[in-house]
């Protein structure tokens, strides 16, 4: 029935569109409308389900169920091409781009006007084509120029140009001021501007609620894979939206917490790092799980990896029971008995064509060498036995591929690497990413467990209900600095939140 | 039965392609035809050890073939009668080739330069730095205990052979059996993932190469003492054949993943082709195509068995 109904100004609908990766579903009944000629936001906590809905939208994904109607036509889309032909195009946080040629080149790649029965490119052509619509446009970019030598702001521009020069009629900006200035987002906007004049619509993703109120007019809310809200933006403050995109309830998944926080074990004093954090300092109790929030991009994963001494500080201390170690070397850190779990286990956490053996004793060999090298094969085994079965990690054998477990299995694998040093201090970075909620509950129980038993626990987290369930107290970051120190008992999500955009709410220069 | 053949299809093949050999030509199975091979293999057998850790670690190794030969020169200059003990050729043989393989170790683990470029370079100027120190010209007039070293027998079998067979068992123990064999896979695995587990990926790299080094320079003494020759152009080539024994084996270039069993019967696999088609007389131009086909074959197998997983 409503695919044959064309509603005026209507572009695009999705209607009950469910989503599932294997088994766990990632969007469930959800529904979004977006007119020609607006911004509409979409907005939600990460792993909300933005990126899988946009994702489908573009055709990367197929939906498991519902309808996905643009222009009053339901469609399928099986490829982005697919998608890009009828009008939709999505500019991507990173973009990819041929820094070595020009900017006209980048615009009509694989499509360049061609002469001699298509086999010379006619370049004239293509940067006359290239000066006429950016003219349209109001910008002031020179075609000829090279790709790699125009400004941040510049280049997600063109990236916007192409889209229109294809009939985009939808085009999805995904965070595309993250690497901004103040200065360039104004560029950026009045670009955005000119285009829903044009009545061409975008969707608009981003953390940054200062940007949310001043371009978009419609605001779309998801929350674990769930549509919650979809209202003009007159009908929000700031306070309702971010209720909105958090309120839900901590679930059982937590355990009763056990630990009792004792002496300070850990103390950082004043390090920093340019680019990435400035005069950090903090301390952890023995016992304790200290947690840190924030945004993507605040410098929580720097600063760890720094304290464990994977990347240099620029200066600033490191104190293990007002002893200095300033680990030089991952390798320095183990000995002063400091684990890192780090947070991308495919890049930084296993070697995945690896027997899961081989991965849970990298980080301790030594304790099962004779002679220093000679490895005592069967101390090992039954060590890692040991490690399998207290985790619970679902393998075959000690000997199964490491790449061929779940993503939950994957991380405990991780976690017992770093278990199996015997650390005093343990550093966790977005230990249930990607995990399902049942692992998920599990490493929370272990985690509470090596607390009570005197360990000291730094948790970077984004999941703000895994904060609150979890930690003693949380330290928030934004933009390198810290914005707050909190005990768990006296704050709320909303102080969270607050803190972590503390220097977005206003325009930084 | 598809983890059956990943797991021991090269021994499979082996077999297979020995009984066809045995079939083919009734001299495939003498005694002397097969110490012949193992004669045979033995040079290509102990580089492709030295090449299977490299390749593991992540990196390759071209300069090996030159190395031989630089070592080979070297080596024999102290090798005429009378001048020195046995024992000063081969310390500088095996020194001349360490050195080589360390430099390209250093240059690669701490100047960051990618291995191909690098052992590209050493490929050239360690075959230059041999041509330089022989003028050109082949060492000759060789002491018979030099010459003993790659043309003797002890109990019954080649010495080469028994030199291959013994760095063979010693890169299996390390690689099964040792913390540095374990860091190495790892290294070649996920090196991001190693080093922040602990491991200084970047003393691996430069031991290993320096190992490849050491085993290059020690082929280089075995070629030179068996051909009584220590030939500034000799081992062009050989760099190409310890891959293709390696690769044939199953390692992965990617790294993280090969066995020294596996070389092993890579390089007997390239030995045996090249004896029966000897023995087939068919002419060394063919053998070529036919070797360069094997390996592409192997790859091509081993690359399905990892897909269709």
């Amino acid at each position: 029935m409503e695919s044959k109904k064309n509603i005026p100004g209507q572009l695009l609908y999705l209607k009950d569109v469910n989503k599932s990766f294997d088994g766990v579903p990632a969007l469930k009944n959800v529904s979004l409308k977006v007119n020609t000629g607006e911004v509409h936001a979409l907005m939600g906590e990460n792993g909300a389900g933005k990126s899988t809905l946009m994702k489908i939208i573009t055709g990367i994904f197929n939906l498991d169920s519902g309808h996905l109607f643009f222009n009053g036509t339901e469609r399928f889309f099986k490829s982005p091409s697919d998608a890009l032909s009828a009008g939709i195009c999505m500019v991507h946080q990173e973009l990819n781009y041929f820094p070595d040629m020009t900017v006209a080149e980048n615009i009509f790649m694989n499509r360049e006007p061609a002469i001699c029965l298509g086999v010379f490119v006619n370049y004239r052509k293509m940067r006359l084509m290239a000066k006429e619509i950016f003219a349209k446009n109001n910008i002031d970019i020179d075609p000829g120029s090279l790709m790699k030598d125009r400004s941040a702001a510049e280049k997600q521009i063109i990236e916007i140009i192409k889209a229109i020069s294809q009939d985009a009629s939808l085009i999805i900006m995904d965070e595309p001021t993250s690497a901004l200035s103040a200065k360039e987002i104004n560029q950026l906007f009045s670009v955005i501007k000119n285009l829903k004049q044009k009545g061409i619509a975008i969707i608009y993703i981003s953390h940054r609620m200062e940007e949310i109120f001043s371009i978009c007019d419609t605001i779309t809310i998801l929350r674990d894979g769930q549509f919650i809200d979809s209202r003009p933006l007159n009908d929000f403050t700031n306070q309702t939206l971010i209720q909105a995109m958090i309120g839900r309830e901590l679930k059982q998944v937590f355990p009763v917490k056990t630990n009792l926080p004792g002496e300070v074990v850990l103390e950082i004093k004043e390090i920093s790092k340019k680019n990435h954090f400035d005069k950090i300092s903090f301390v952890a109790h023995k016992g304790e799980i200290l947690g840190i929030t924030g945004l993507m991009g605040a410098g929580r994963t720097e600063l760890l990896e720094c304290i464990f001494g994977i990347h240099k500080k620029d200066s600033g201390g490191v104190f293990i029971n007002n002893k200095k170690v300033n680990p030089r070397t991952p390798l320095n850190a183990i000995k002063n008995k400091i684990s890192l779990v780090t947070e991308d286990r495919k890049q930084k956490g296993l070697f995945l064509d690896g027997p899961v053996r081989q991965n849970i004793t990298l980080c301790s060999l030594r304790n099962y060498c004779r002679f220093g090298q000679l490895l005592n094969l069967k101390a090992e085994k039954s060590a890692v036995d040991a490690m399998i079965s207290k985790l619970n990690i679902k393998v075959s054998s000690a000997r199964q591929i490491t790449r061929t477990l779940s993503g939950g299995n994957q991380q405990k694998v991780v976690l017992a690497k770093w278990l199996l040093t015997d650390p005093e201090i343990l550093f966790l970075d977005e230990p249930t990413l990607g995990v399902d909620i049942g692992a998920r509950a599990e490493i929370y129980k272990l985690i509470n467990q090596l607390a009570e038993n005197g360990k000291t626990i730094v948790m970077i987290s984004s999941d703000n209900s895994e904060i609150l369930g979890l930690c003693d107290r949380v330290l928030v970051m934004c933009e390198g600095r810290i914005t707050a120190d909190m005990k768990i008992g006296n704050c709320t999500q909303e102080n969270i939140l607050q803190a972590a955009m503390l220097f977005q709410t206003k325009p930084h220069n | 039965m598809k983890r059956f053949t990943a797991k021991y299809g090269i021994y499979i093949a082996f077999l297979l392609l020995a009984i066809t050999m045995a079939v083919s030509s009734p001299y495939f199975l003498r005694t002397g035809n097969l110490l012949n091979i193992l004669k045979q293999i033995s040079i290509n057998g102990i580089v492709a050890v030295g090449m299977t850790f490299v390749i593991i670690s992540g990196g390759i190794d071209l300069s090996v073939g030159s190395i031989v030969a630089l070592s080979a020169v070297f080596a024999s200059t102290y090798a005429h009668p009378g001048d020195y003990s046995l024992f000063v050729p081969l310390v500088i043989g095996l020194l001349a080739g360490s050195a080589c393989g360390f430099l390209n170790g250093v240059l690669i683990a701490k100047r960051r330069l990618p291995p191909f470029i690098v052992t590209l370079g050493m490929m050239t100027i360690a075959r230059g730095v041999a041509l330089v120190y022989s003028n050109g010209r082949p060492v000759i007039n060789l002491s018979d205990q030099y010459n003993h070293i790659g043309g003797g027998y002890f109990f019954g079998l080649p010495i080469p052979a028994i030199i291959f067979l013994a760095v063979a068992a010693w890169g299996m123990l390390v690689l099964n059996y040792t913390k540095f064999g374990r860091h190495i896979y790892a290294t070649g695995g996920n090196e991001l993932a190693a080093r922040i587990s602990g491991v200084n990926t970047d003393q691996k790299k430069i031991i290993v190469y320096t190992m490849a080094g050491f085993f290059a320079g020690l082929a280089g003494i075995v070629l030179s003492s068996r051909i009584m020759t220590g030939s500034p152009v000799g081992g062009a080539g050989y760099e190409l054949d310890a891959i293709a024994a390696v690769v044939i084996g199953g390692s992965s270039l990617k790294g993280g993943i090969g066995t020294i069993g596996g070389t092993i019967m890579g390089a007997l696999i390239i030995g045996v082709i090249s004896n029966g088609l000897d023995l087939l007389s068919v002419s060394s131009y063919w053998q070529q195509i036919v070797k360069g086909g094997i390996i592409v074959l192997a790859v091509m197998v081993d690359k399905n068995q990892g897909t269709d997983k």
